[in-house]
Formats: C-alpha cells, sequence, structure tokens
C-alpha cells in the first residue's frame, strides 16, 4: 500500500538538516543572498568595533587641514571643520543602525500584537483598529514623524518613537491581513481539535506561519527607517552637530557641493545608500531561511 | 449603476471619520508640545506679558475639550494661527505656497509614471531580457537611493560638472520676472500669458528637482507594474483569450494591462504618501519655495504654529487624494463596491 | 481528423529537461468523442496545451506529429495558429469563473471572439453575441450580455466560457476538466449541454478528465495515460469489462459505482479480508433540531434550519448534499468548531450544544470526537514535521511525553500506513495520498470514539481515494470507531456508509438506511442527486 514518494535524492543531498543547514544551503545556492549578508556583517562590524578602530578621532577639529580631496592618508578626505571623513562615516553606522533597529523592533511588537489579535478575533476591535490605522495613514508618512518630533522635542529618542509610530501600520495591516487567511484554514481547525486554546494557536501556529512573508517586511523596513531617520536628520531634526550620522553629515555637506567639494556630502550618502541597499537584498534571503517550504 | 453610485457616496462619507481623526490627531500634536505651549507659541523673545498674552489669546488656560472645539472653530475659518517668524497667518503663507509644491509633485508623478509604467510592462512581457534586468535594478536601487542624496549627486554633475543645468535656487531665476498668477503653476500660467521665455526658464528650473523626485516614485510603481502585469498574463482568463485566438495586442492591452492597472492605482496612494515626504527634501536641497521648505525653515526658528499647520494642510491634502484615487478606482473596477474583488 | 504521432513535449526546468509527454499517438476521427483519462501528472492536460500551443514559457514540442486537418500544428506560424485557435479548434477549462475577464461584459468578452475571427462587424457584433448565448441555452440572453462574471453563477459562467469557445463554430472542442469544482447537478447540466451541442454541431471533442466514469458516460472512446505515456485505449464498454493493462485495471478498480464493495477498490492482489465491526443499538450522537443563523449584509441567512438525526455506536452515517446545503456547517458544529444557534447535540446523553466552542478545547470530551479535513495541504501546520503535526494533539490531549510520545507516533503511522522515515518531513516535501494519511493519524491519535471526515478524498486521485477508503475502513474496524462522513460523492457514501442523510437548503429532504435511499429514494432531490451521478458501465467480473 505505498504511494509514490518524492525523491529522498534532493532532500538527502544537504548535510544534515536544520536550522544551520538550512541557512548554509539558502546562502549557497543564492549568491546575492550570500552578499547581501556578507555586506550586512560589514555594517554591524562597523557599527560595533568601528569607534575603536577608526584611524582618527572623529569628533577631531583640524582647521588648517580642513576641506582636503580624499587623499591617502585621509580616504575620504576632510570636511570643514578638518575632520576626517572616513571615520566619521564610520562611527555614523552605529548611530544610524541603532535609530533604525530599535524603531523597526518597537514598531515590529506593537504593530504584531495588535494586527494578530485583531485578525483574529475581528469584530469591533477589528473595527477600531482599522480606524486608528486609517488615520495615521491618513498623514503622509514622513510629514507625521516631522510633527511627532516637532511636538515632541528635537531628541534621538523622539526620532526613535517617531519612526516607531509612523511603521506600526505596515506590521498591523501585514500580520492582520495574513493571520486572517490561516484563520479558517485546516491546522487552524486541527490546532483547536488538539486541545490547544485560542491565544494558544494564534501564537503557536498562525503566528509563526505568518513571519516568512514578514521577514521581507521588516528588512524592507529596516532600510525605509534609516533612510527616513537620515532625512529627519537633514532637515534638522534628531541629531545635532558634532554628532557624526549619515544625514547630517550629507545635510553638512550640501553647502559645498556647489564649489566642487565633492566629497563632504557623497561619502555619507553612498554608504547611507549601501546600509538600505543590503537590507532590502536580505529581505527574500530571510524569507527563505525562515520559511519552511524553502527546505527541498 | 445605483449600487456603484451608492458606493461611491459611501466611499465620500467614508473620508470624514478620517478627517475628524486627523484633526484629532493634529490636535494632539499642538498640545503635546513639551513645557508650556504657549512659551512656544509666543516665540523666543517672549516676554511674561507678552506669554500670558498669548496664553489667553490661544485659550489655553480653558479646559482641554474646550480648546479642542475652539480649533476645530478655527479650522472651519481656516485660521491655522499665525507664523511666528513671518507674522503672517500660517493658512496664508501655505495657500501662497502650495501651488509650487504641487507643480513640483505632479511633475514629477508624471514623469515617473511615463517611464515606470512602459518599463515595467516591458519588464513582464519580456522576462529575462535586458529590459527585465534593467526594471530589476531600476527598482532596487531605487528602494535604497536617498532622495536628498540623489538632488545633490544630479546638482553636483549637471551643475557643476556639466554646467547645463541651472543653479538650484529656486522656481526662477531672477532674471525672469513670476507670470501673472491664475493658478499659481508657472509653467501653465505662462503658457496662459504667452510668455515663451518665461515658460522655458520655469521649465529649466524644475527639471532637475522633478527627475529627483520621479526617480524616487519611478521603483514602486515600475515594481508593481511589473508584478501586476506578470501576474495578470498567467491569469486564467488571458489563457481563455489566447485559445480564443484573440491578437497579441487585444491579450496584452485589453485584458492583462487593464486588470494590472488596478493594483498598479491602489499602489499610487502608498506613493503619494511618501512623495509628499520626499517633497519636503527636494525642497530644501533645490530652494523650491514651496509649503515643504516652508515648514522645514518653521522649524529651524521652532515656529511651531506653522510646522502643526503644515502636517495638517497635508494630511487634508492627503486624503483629497486618496479620496480621488479610490473612486478613480471605481471608474475602472466594476466590482467596486462589492464584496467579490 | 487529428493525427498525433510519438509525440513528445518537455519543460526546461533550472534542474535540466522534465518530459511530460513521452510519446503517444492516437487519431481523432471526425464527429469522434475522445477522452483523455489519467490522474495527476499524466500529462493529459500538457498534450492539449501542446496542440494548441498554448504551452507556458518552459515547454514546448520536443518532437513528433501533430496534424489537425492536413496542418502541421507544431510548425505553424503563430499567426496561423491565432486563425485555428477558436475558428477551428476550442477549449474550455476548469474553475469557470476565473476563465473570464473579471472587469468586462461577458457580453463584450464574446464579441471580442467574434471580430477576431471576422465573423461579426462592429455594427452587427452585439447582435451575434446575444445569438451565440442563446445558442448555449442562456435565458434572458440580452440581460446576461451586459452581466459581469462576478455576478454570474458558477454554472453560468461555465456556460458563457462555453459560448466564447464555441462562438466561430469549430470543429474540435477540447474541455480540459471542466467540471472540477462544480456541484453534481451542474457538472450534469453542463456535460449535457456540451454533448447536446457538440453531436447537434457534428464537432469531434476530446475531454480531459481524471473521472474515468465521467469519461465513459460521455465519450465514444477512452485513452488512458500514465507518467506521459498511453497505457491503453478501447471503448468504455471494453475496457471496463475487460481492462488489459495492470494500470486500467486499477483505475478501473478504483472508480466508485454501483454494487462493488469497498475492498473491490483495491487491485486484487491487495484485498486483505475486512475485519468484522458491530454496530450498537445505543445512539452515539443525537442531533437534535440543529440551527444555525448568520447575520448577512442583507439580513439574516439561514445556514441550517433545524434538523436531526442520530449516529449510533459504531455506526457510519453519511451526510450528503450540494455546496450550500449546510453540511459542512453542521459538521463543523458537531465537532463544535462552531456554536449553533439553537438544538441539542446529545453525546452519550450530554448536551455539547451547551458549551461554548472556544472552551471546548479543554473539555474531557474533546478528545472523543475529532476530525479529518478535506484539503491536507491547507490541514497540515506548514512549520511543522509529520511527526510534530501527530504528537500535537497526543501532547495537549493526553499528556504523553517523551519516549512513549515517540512510541505512540510511530504506532500511529504504522496504523495508517505511513512509513516511518516521512514521519521528519514537511508537508510540502509529501504527496497528496501521504498527507491524507498525515492527518488520519493525527485525528485518531487521541483515541477519538466519533471521527468526522469532511470530504477527505475530494482532492486526491482516484487510485489514492481507493487506498484511503480502505484505510478508513480498516481503522474503524480495529478501533470501533463511528464515523460521520460528509461528501458529495454518493458512489463513495454508499461503499463507506451504513445510513445517509441527505440535505438540501439548511434542512434534512431524505435520510434512511444506505442501500435502501441510494434504491429506493422517495424524494425527488435524492433522485435527480443519483441520476447525476456519472455512471461507471458494469463490470461483467464480479466484484
Amino acid at each position: 500500500m505505498s504511494d509514490t514518494t518524492l525523491p529522498p535524492t534532493v532532500a538527502e543531498r544537504k548535510t544534515g538538516s536544520g536550522a544551520l543547514a538550512h541557512t548554509i544551503y539558502v546562502l549557497r545556492e543564492n549568491p546575492v543572498t550570500a552578499l547581501s549578508f556578507a555586506m550586512f556583517a560589514f555594517f554591524i562590524g562597523s557599527a560595533v568595533l568601528g569607534p575603536a578602530l577608526v584611524p582618527y578621532d572623529p569628533l577631531q577639529t583640524n582647521a588648517a587641514n580642513a576641506l582636503q580631496a580624499p587623499s591617502w592618508s585621509h580616504w575620504f578626505g576632510t570636511d570643514n571643520l578638518g575632520r576626517d571623513v572616513f571615520s566619521r562615516v564610520i562611527v555614523a553606522t552605529r548611530l544610524d543602525l541603532i535609530i533604525s533597529v530599535s524603531a523597526v523592533a518597537l514598531s515590529f511588537v506593537i504593530g504584531s500584537v495588535l494586527g494578530a489579535v485583531a485578525g483574529y478575533r475581528g469584530g469591533w476591535l477589528d473595527v477600531v483598529l482599522n480606524r486608528f490605522l486609517d488615520t495615521i495613514m491618513a498623514f503622509p508618512l514622513f510629514v507625521l514623524a516631522m510633527g511627532i518630533v516637532a511636538a515632541l522635542g528635537n531628541s534621538i529618542s523622539n526620532i526613535i518613537l517617531a519612526t516607531a509610530i509612523i511603521n506600526i501600520p505596515f506590521y498591523a495591516r501585514l500580520v492582520r491581513a495574513e493571520v486572517n487567511i490561516r484563520r479558517e484554514a485546516g491546522f487552524t481547525l486541527a490546532a483547536k481539535l488538539a486541545g490547544n486554546s485560542d491565544t494558544r494557536v494564534l501564537a503557536f501556529h498562525i503566528f509563526p506561519n505568518a513571519l516568512p512573508p514578514m521577514m521581507v517586511q521588516v528588512s524592507l523596513n529596516l532600510g525605509w527607517a534609516i533612510l527616513n531617520a537620515a532625512g529627519l536628520s537633514f532637515i534638522g531634526l534628531g541629531v545635532r552637530p558634532p554628532t557624526p550620522e549619515w544625514g547630517i553629515m550629507v545635510a553638512e555637506g550640501a553647502n559645498f557641493i556647489v564649489s566642487g567639494e565633492w566629497w563632504l556630502a557623497l561619502f555619507p550618502g553612498l554608504w547611507l545608500m549601501l546600509a538600505v541597499f543590503t537590507f532590502n537584498l536580505m529581505g527574500d534571503g530571510l524569507r527563505d531561511i525562515v520559511d519552511p517550504r524553502r527546505r527541498t | 449603476m445605483a449600487r456603484r453610485s451608492s458606493a461611491t457616496l459611501n466611499r465620500i462619507l467614508q473620508a470624514i471619520p478620517v478627517l475628524i481623526g486627523v484633526v484629532v490627531i493634529s490636535f494632539i500634536l499642538t498640545r503635546a508640545l513639551p513645557g508650556d505651549p504657549a512659551v512656544q507659541f509666543a516665540g523666543a523673545a517672549a516676554t511674561p506679558e507678552s506669554i500670558e498674552e498669548v496664553r489667553r489669546s490661544l485659550g489655553l488656560d480653558k479646559p482641554l475639550p474646550e480648546q479642542f472645539l475652539i480649533y476645530v472653530g478655527d479650522l472651519v475659518q481656516g485660521d491655522l494661527g499665525q507664523s511666528v517668524s513671518t507674522g503672517r497667518p500660517v493658512a496664508t503663507e501655505l495657500a501662497s505656497r502650495l501651488p509650487a509644491s504641487l507643480e513640483l509633485t505632479l511633475s514629477a508623478l508624471i514623469l515617473s509614471c511615463l517611464i515606470a509604467v512602459p518599463l515595467g510592462v516591458l519588464a513582464a512581457t519580456r522576462p529575462g531580457t535586458w529590459i527585465d534586468q534593467l526594471c530589476r535594478i531600476l527598482v532596487t536601487a531605487g528602494v535604497s537611493l536617498p532622495t536628498f542624496f540623489t538632488g545633490i549627486v544630479l546638482i553636483y554633475v549637471f551643475y557643476y560638472l556639466l554646467g547645463i543645468a541651472p543653479s538650484p535656487l529656486g522656481r526662477l531665476d531672477f532674471i525672469y520676472l513670476d507670470p501673472p498668477r491664475i493658478t499659481g503653476f508657472f509653467l501653465i500660467d505662462a503658457a496662459i500669458a504667452g510668455d515663451l521665455e518665461t515658460w522655458f526658464g520655469a521649465l529649466k528650473q524644475l527639471v532637475l528637482p522633478a527627475t529627483t523626485l520621479a526617480l524616487f516614485t519611478l521603483a514602486p510603481i515600475a515594481r508593481m507594474t511589473r508584478a501586476a502585469m506578470l501576474s495578470a498574463l498567467a491569469a486564467d482568463y488571458v489563457r481563455t483569450a489566447r485559445a480564443a485566438g484573440l491578437g497579441p495586442g487585444m491579450v496584452l492591452y485589453g485584458y492583462a494591462f487593464r486588470n494590472a492597472l488596478l493594483p498598479v492605482v491602489t499602489t499610487l496612494g502608498m506613493v503619494f504618501s511618501f512623495v509628499l515626504g520626499a517633497n519636503v527634501l527636494v525642497e530644501k536641497v533645490f530652494a523650491w519655495p514651496g509649503i515643504g521648505s516652508y515648514a522645514v525653515e518653521a522649524l529651524v526658528v521652532s515656529d511651531y504654529a506653522a510646522v502643526q499647520g503644515f502636517v495638517l494642510a497635508m494630511a487634508l491634502l492627503f486624503v483629497i487624494l486618496n479620496l480621488l484615487i479610490d473612486l478613480s478606482y471605481s471608474l475602472i473596477d466594476p466590482r467596486f463596491g462589492t464584496s467579490s474583488k | 481528423m487529428l493525427t498525433i504521432k510519438d509525440l513528445k513535449v518537455a519543460f526546461k526546468t533550472r534542474r535540466g529537461d522534465v518530459q511530460a509527454v513521452k510519446g503517444i499517438s492516437f487519431d481523432l476521427a471526425k464527429g469522434e468523442r475522445l477522452g483523455i483519462v489519467g490522474e495527476s501528472g499524466s500529462g493529459k492536460s500538457v498534450t492539449s496545451y501542446a496542440l494548441m500551443r498554448i504551452l507556458d514559457a518552459g515547454g514546448r514540442i520536443k518532437s513528433g506529429e501533430a496534424v489537425y486537418d492536413g496542418i502541421d500544428l507544431k510548425q505553424a506560424a503563430e499567426r496561423d495558429m491565432r486563425e485555428i485557435r477558436g475558428r477551428e479548434i476550442s477549449m474550455i477549462f476548469q474553475n469557470p469563473r476565473a476563465a473570464l475577464n473579471p472587469i468586462r461584459k461577458v457580453g463584450h468578452q464574446l464579441e471580442d471572439v467574434l471580430r477576431q475571427h471576422g465573423r461579426a462587424t462592429r455594427q452587427n457584433a452585439k447582435a451575434k453575441a446575444i445569438e451565440a448565448l442563446e445558442a448555449v441555452k442562456i435565458n434572458e440572453a440580452a440581460e446576461r450580455y451586459e452581466a459581469y462574471p462576478f455576478e454570474l453563477s458558477g454554472g453560468m459562467c461555465q456556460r458563457i466560457v462555453i459560448a466564447i469557445a464555441l462562438a466561430c463554430d469549430p470543429k474540435l472542442l477540447i474541455a480540459d476538466e471542466p467540471t472540477t469544482g462544480l456541484d453534481i447537478t451542474t457538472q450534469k447540466a453542463v456535460m449535457d449541454l456540451v454533448d447536446d451541442l457538440v453531436r447537434a454541431r457534428e464537432m469531434s471533442s476530446i475531454l480531459i478528465t481524471h473521472d474515468l466514469g465521467l469519461a465513459s458516460e460521455y465519450c465514444d472512446r477512452i485513452v488512458v495515460m500514465k507518467d506521459g505515456v498511453i497505457v491503453e485505449e478501447g471503448r468504455p464498454a471494453d475496457l471496463f469489462s475487460n481492462p488489459r493493462h495492470a494500470y486500467t485495471r486499477k483505475l478501473v478498480d478504483a472508480t466508485p459505482r454501483r454494487g462493488a464493495s469497498i475492498r473491490s477498490l483495491l487491485p486484487e492482489d491487495q484485498r486483505a479480508p475486512l475485519a468484522a465491526r458491530t454496530i450498537g443499538n445505543s445512539p452515539m450522537m443525537e442531533v437534535v433540531n440543529l440551527t444555525k443563523t448568520y447575520q448577512g449584509k442583507s439580513g439574516p441567512v439561514y445556514a441550517v434550519k433545524g434538523i436531526s438525526f442520530t449516529i449510533r455506536e459504531g455506526e457510519s452515517v453519511g451526510l450528503v448534499g450540494e455546496s450550500g446545503c449546510g453540511k459542512s456547517t453542521t459538521s463543523s458544529m458537531i465537532v463544535r468548531l462552531l456554536d449553533p444557534t439553537s438544538g441539542h447535540l446529545l453525546f452519550r446523553g450530554e448536551d455539547i450544544a451547551k458549551l461554548p466552542s472556544e472552551n471546548f478545547s479543554r473539555h474531557p470530551l474533546r478528545q472523543k470526537i475529532q476530525m479529518v479535513f478535506q484539503d491536507a495541504t491547507d490541514s497540515l501546520n506548514p512549520r511543522h514535521t509529520a511527526r510534530q503535526s501527530i504528537a500535537e494533539p497526543l501532547k495537549r490531549l493526553t499528556g504523553l511525553k517523551g519516549a512513549h510520545l515517540g512510541e505512540r507516533v510511530e504506532e500511529l503511522a504504522a496504523l495508517t500506513g505511513l512509513p516511518s522515515h516521512l514521519l521528519d518531513r514537511f508537508p510540502h516535501q509529501l504527496s497528496g495520498g501521504q498527507k491524507a494519511r498525515v492527518g488520519i493519524a493525527r485525528a485518531i491519535a487521541p483515541d477519538p470514539d466519533l471521527l468526522i471526515l469532511d470530504e477527505p478524498t475530494a482532492a486526491l486521485d482516484v487510485s489514492i481515494q481507493a487506498v484511503v477508503l480502505n484505510l478508513l475502513a480498516d481503522l474503524r474496524a480495529r478501533l470501533g470507531m463511528s464515523y460521520l462522513f460528509v461528501s458529495h460523492d454518493l458512489n463513495v457514501v454508499r461503499l463507506l456508509c451504513d445510513h445517509v442523510v441527505v440535505m438540501k437548503g439548511g434542512k434534512v429532504v431524505e435520510a434512511g438506511a444506505v442501500e435502501t435511499v441510494m434504491d429506493t429514494p422517495q424524494n425527488p432531490y435524492t433522485r435527480e442527486l443519483l441520476t447525476a451521478a456519472p455512471q461507471a458501465p458494469a463490470r461483467k467480473s464480479a466484484a
């Protein structure tokens, strides 16, 4: 009484099974993903070890050495106060990453809980949540962030808070939709038949299945959060000089573009772009790692 | 048809609670200032007497619900407060600068749609070719580009290095006079006045900022167009059309593209949200005298009434835009208002 | 009219060429109705797509001949193929509503085809379109012309699709699983309509289906395909009475029909004797006046309008009806996933309807009533291995742990015929039949007394269905469970159940012992259901 089974060859071809082996498999199969992970590692390294390893003190001014073009002693040149641009760019990684990761983590947690409960229960809870989300999304999001930071005060923690608030609707809507799809699925009902209470079903059966599509959103969001934070500091909110941060460095450098000193604005902007690019590329890779259906 | 007009009415009515929510949040923002709002609104060079005066005139000594009613009352009359930096009513400032922002935003959107939609369609119909790769690269790079950065790079390349773009100092070089104001859109007003030189002058200034903004919106529109076309081309009804022998033009445009337009139109709503935000950044880079740069200047001098007036105005604009998008969606999709999608 | 010789079709994938069709040959005469029967993966649909040259991007005809009326279909230019499609050869597909452009009026879609093939001008297109609608027996054709697909029923959509296919008077109609997903009575109406039209216009037709019974009723000749090759061909009666190839025999055996027994669905060499079972006298589950009313957008919806029936200890009851009759709602209420609006559910005397469904998961009776779901793909958690899925109810309901848990899971796998090396696979790595076994193992894990089966074999190939039905029969004999078998397939219900309840519009229209109801139906709806089910020709050899 045996049916035809899928060929075991592909399943057994990987050395061992389990999460780590699957991660390595995904990285090997997809060079773009591997590249993005390598770049991500670089940025994390810059954030953690950067301040200790950079050649110059990012805050050290040197008026005599101002506005020097890139050279061997100053890879990215110096800015108008003689500070080494390369050191400042690398050190800025830490602040930018902290801002975006905190904001995204905050909005992920809040948005997921709200969306999951509303998607599962429905009813008036769902309606209220929708109204709330609609109201937030009725504002152009960057503008709302501006308004929140302007209202609460010009500080880094408020930048994080504002970015988190404007991000909540994405997660709430996404989780709500994913939970809604699976609410009446066979395996959800089976989990209830197996004796799980509603809360357990939501937390341990439905939500983990909503994770793969959310992974893509999380990484896109990280990129977007960095852009957002840099944009806010570009217009003068949040970070104040002389703190090195990519957005504010581009803003300061913009004044010198028209006179031809391009390196002040270019390098921080480039780094910013690369960081966002890395996160965008990682999205698909993260999803492949988390999704059991990609395990062949 | 009666069903559709009732659904349309429904959609318009749905905008009302959203508007109420927007006003409530704006109000909360005005009162959420750390410390004493009266001090903030009175400005930097305020004396204790003027602060008290401001407090009374703004009604800040009254209970919160009453303040809210006063706020709404003022809004309905078009009063958004006084701008501390310029001394003029915020509403007047915004109204005079709105056309500049709209001209920039709309030109950018039209430009990006003209490029992004055909690109997305071509990429979907020719998968794996160079145009598909180009589309994918553009999309991935496009969503990573910081708007303010691309603006600066464009200025450097086209103004400083190549010298073909004019200096980024606003809407019109000082050698030209503003055209007589009818709509506030320089391109339209100059055309109406028959002033070709001014028209070209305005166009030259518009190119670089509009391109910067267009690059930003290109990516999501191209991505959605490509995805929607791919999905439509793989759909059952396209298979039926092919099996019935319909020509490639009919299948592509009559059947696939029209259906693909639906999610693209929906995406436009999200794109509008981003573009209104990116507008602020582009206006700062190019010194474009719109409401975005007004808000940025106001932020620097802590002119809170101006900033909050700006936020509210943007939100109202956005709600109207979304309403228009949804209504145009209803024209394309006959299923609008029913539960089947 | 159509000659296929040694046709080979291949698909280019990342892992190299995949041969979907490995060299098939058959002829089709004018006016002949041919059936291509095979299970999933047999290559039957690919063959027709290849003929019409509408294969997906990676597919192509590798070699062989396909000649229609003297035209070489393999070499013809795309322009010529466009002339042929719709005008000479037409095709209709499954899932009719999805096959129509959702934002275009159906009348306009007809006009598109008519004008493409020069059968109408802009002036008379509308009139011709209405004519085409009337040709497929659509009443009020002028109004239907203005409709959008979402406003029409499934059966009506299928008629529109047929109208589009026949609008330009083609000579050959290919129907690719046209009745999948349709109710039995709708299925009969659609097949009868197609048959009438094809015969009246003296067309040839090719019916592609997995249902051998359906093909035998509507085709003059049948070709059986497996794994890309033709294993046998012949007239339906011959195939059924004297199948020569082993696979054909397997298919014929597995097709449920009158006079067959559960065991006879299996190939002869696998028919171990069925263990006896006893049906008690005392009622296990009494459904008393059960109702369910929903609040719809335009007023209340009465899904179930007061039904009553009884399931005795050890008995198998079939719940039969078409879509929308309320049988799924009823089974959801009985298994306590849904709360009834009113009525009683007496499980061995205790009224479980009173317990709210949210709390039932913690009730001691939870493990006594379990369910096997229809779509095994949907019913297994994609993140859990088979082992974890089966272990879940054991962990939650019986408190088994560690080694004991592992042993019990292995035991259940053995009981349901699931090889133990598959236990650590994820659902997407298992075949349809294997997933069905996991679903059954999970359901019987906590030792239920009442097992509700909601169309458990509807999505399975007919040979796998035979195996699963026999497994269910063995299990109930061994474990003494009662079954509530919900299905639309009367032939299957007849094989497995003792008592049958027929539902329509939320009410019970007939109930009784299965032989009595099937042989001498009293209610006209029951009679309608029975005649609509495709009847395979009787086999001369005894089952």
